[in-house]
């Protein structure tokens, strides 16, 4: 009860939904967030530019620059990328598959629970690279094997969040759906799917944040192809430019795909009672 | 007719929360019930709702036995339990949802009007005071048309003007269709306020300790004599079904 009464009551004084943002407020979010990278970035520019370092094993701004058109022009970042992103995606998707039924089917029942729990935590404490040399001789060295293990990075967070989610739903809330004699489905539709959907976004941005960490321990695993490929030749060849290039590539792929999950929940949450906006601005 | 024969129910860890409990509620009518925390009134309701099978007797509703929850019975908690994501229309026509889109949306905004909400179809359960919220919650169990509304102190999370308001308002929805009401509730005056019968119920295990016709006229009035002599006559038996002396009148 003190749940729903005090979301009533943080409602009330917000009455936030319909308050249009200011535009300072907009503008000063994202300029906020790219102060730093900004200001390290041109730093780093200059005390390269002035003499105080050489840049050769940290490249300033500009030869990362030069060296992303580089490889851009030259047509050999796209595949490199394309390559990451469709391992990144075969395995994230099927990660989030079963993680989402396994998950749901403990959190529903007891009896699933008591049974797949305890196996389950027990493989997820093995470190998830660990696996990597048996998924070799199981499956070679091209793609399944990459594919497989970071699936198995993603099953895990989503596993955890979907089944914590669907445990934890409110009683009393379930209780209603009983009252209105839902059957099975209605009731996951109607009342488990919403209930859930505020942690299923979070455990699915955590799920994608190890699946780009897995990508690149199986690319590291011998790749032709790939970011991850990117990152070893240039520590094989000498090329720190390079190596730095491809983790911005991360870094931008990962920010962009992890930015379509937010936007692609958002319309579904704008009934959430959140902190955030109203506490922390 | 709503009849509860010899009901009793012992919980799996051992609590004696009902035994014996027979009762026949006509329809239309209104009984209110009463007691000290523990004994066994809400656990009564949740069986008359069919949310907890009873492990002894039965409770019929005109000779059919409730064992699951039932179309014609209603229920409205102590908290207003409204779904956070759905706007308050959404939450209004929770119930009917099998109906065409149309009916839908005429019924539920008929019983938001008549809540007093209409202008907040589309606002979301979070900006709703607390008084509010309950309203939806009554308009939502109110839509589906009960038969029997069960209420499990539904106003005791609001403060005591939203409360006698709220109570005001419940009768005049009750006389629009006469649906039979069973509440539950620790607040005497508002089992006064609302009952044709006050029933009180003494703990351990839960049974029906005494029945007190309310016997007067509508509306009542809360600060004449008769109510208080029904006060008195409540809090005597309260008293008595404590085990405690009578404490010596206001």
């Amino acid at each position: 009860m003190a749940a729903i009464e005090s979301s009533v009551i943080v409602g009330t004084a917000g009455a936030g939904r319909r308050r249009p943002g200011h535009l300072s407020d907009r503008l000063k979010g994202p300029a906020l967030g790219l102060l730093l990278p900004v200001l390290a970035a041109v730093g780093w520019e200059l005390a390269v530019r002035l003499g105080w370092s050489t840049g050769r094993l940290v490249p300033p701004p500009s030869v990362i620059w030069e060296t992303f058109v580089q490889l851009a022009r030259g047509g050999a970042l796209q595949p490199h990328a394309t390559a990451t992103l469709a391992r990144v995606a075969i395995g994230f998707g099927a990660g989030v598959a079963a993680g989402t039924l396994v998950g749901a089917a403990t959190g529903y029942s007891r009896f699933l629970s008591r049974l797949l729990d305890p196996t389950l935590q027990a493989l997820r404490a093995i470190p998830s690279i660990a696996w990597v040399p048996l998924f070799i001789l199981w499956l070679g060295i091209f793609e399944a094997s990459k594919v497989t293990l970071i699936a198995v990075g993603v099953f895990f967070p989503v596993y955890l969040g979907v089944m914590g989610a669907v445990a934890s739903v409110d009683r009393r809330i379930v209780e209603v759906g009983r009252v209105f004699r839902l059957s099975g489905p209605q009731m996951v539709r109607r009342i488990l799917l919403p209930a859930v959907l505020p942690s299923y976004v979070i455990a699915l941005r955590s799920g994608l944040g190890l699946g780009w960490m897995f990508v690149v321990a199986a690319e590291f695993m011998g790749a032709s192809q790939g970011l991850g490929y990117l990152l070893i030749d240039g520590q094989q060849l000498g090329k720190p430019a390079q190596i730095v290039t491809a983790i911005v590539a991360f870094a931008i792929l990962g920010k962009i795909t992890d930015w379509l999950i937010v936007a692609a929940a958002r319309p579904f949450l704008s009934w959430e009672d959140r902190f955030a906006g109203q506490g922390a601005r | 007719m709503l009849v509860l024969d010899r009901v009793g129910k012992t919980y799996p860890n051992g609590v004696h929360a009902l035994e014996g409990v027979s009762l026949s509620v006509s329809p239309g009518e209104i009984v209110a019930v009463v007691g000290g925390s523990g004994c066994g009134k809400s656990t009564m309701l949740r069986a008359i709702a069919g949310l907890d099978a009873p492990g002894r007797g039965c409770v019929a509703l005109d000779g059919t036995p409730i064992a699951a929850p039932h179309e014609r019975i209603g229920i409205i908690f102590q908290e207003p339990r409204l779904l956070p994501w759905l706007t308050v229309a959404g939450n209004v026509a929770f119930g009917i949802g099998h109906l065409p889109r149309a009916d839908r949306d005429a019924r539920g905004a008929a019983a938001l009007a008549r809540v007093g909400l209409a202008e907040k179809a589309n606002a979301w359960p979070r900006e709703l005071s607390g008084g509010q919220a309950q309203r939806v919650a009554i308009a939502r169990a109110l839509v589906p048309q009960p038969e029997v509304l069960l209420l499990d102190e539904p106003f005791s999370a609001l403060d005591a003007f939203t409360r006698a308001d709220l109570q005001d308002h419940l009768l005049a929805l009750w006389a629009d269709t006469r649906p039979t009401l069973v509440l539950v509730t620790h607040d005497v005056d508002e089992a006064i306020v609302l009952a044709d019968r006050i029933l009180i119920m003494r703990p351990r295990p839960g049974r029906l300790f005494e029945e007190i016709a309310a016997g007067l006229a509508r509306p009542r009035d809360r600060r004449s004599d008769a109510f208080d002599a029904v006060r008195r006559q409540v809090l005597d038996a309260l008293d008595r079904s404590l085990d405690r002396a009578a404490v010596a009148a206001i």
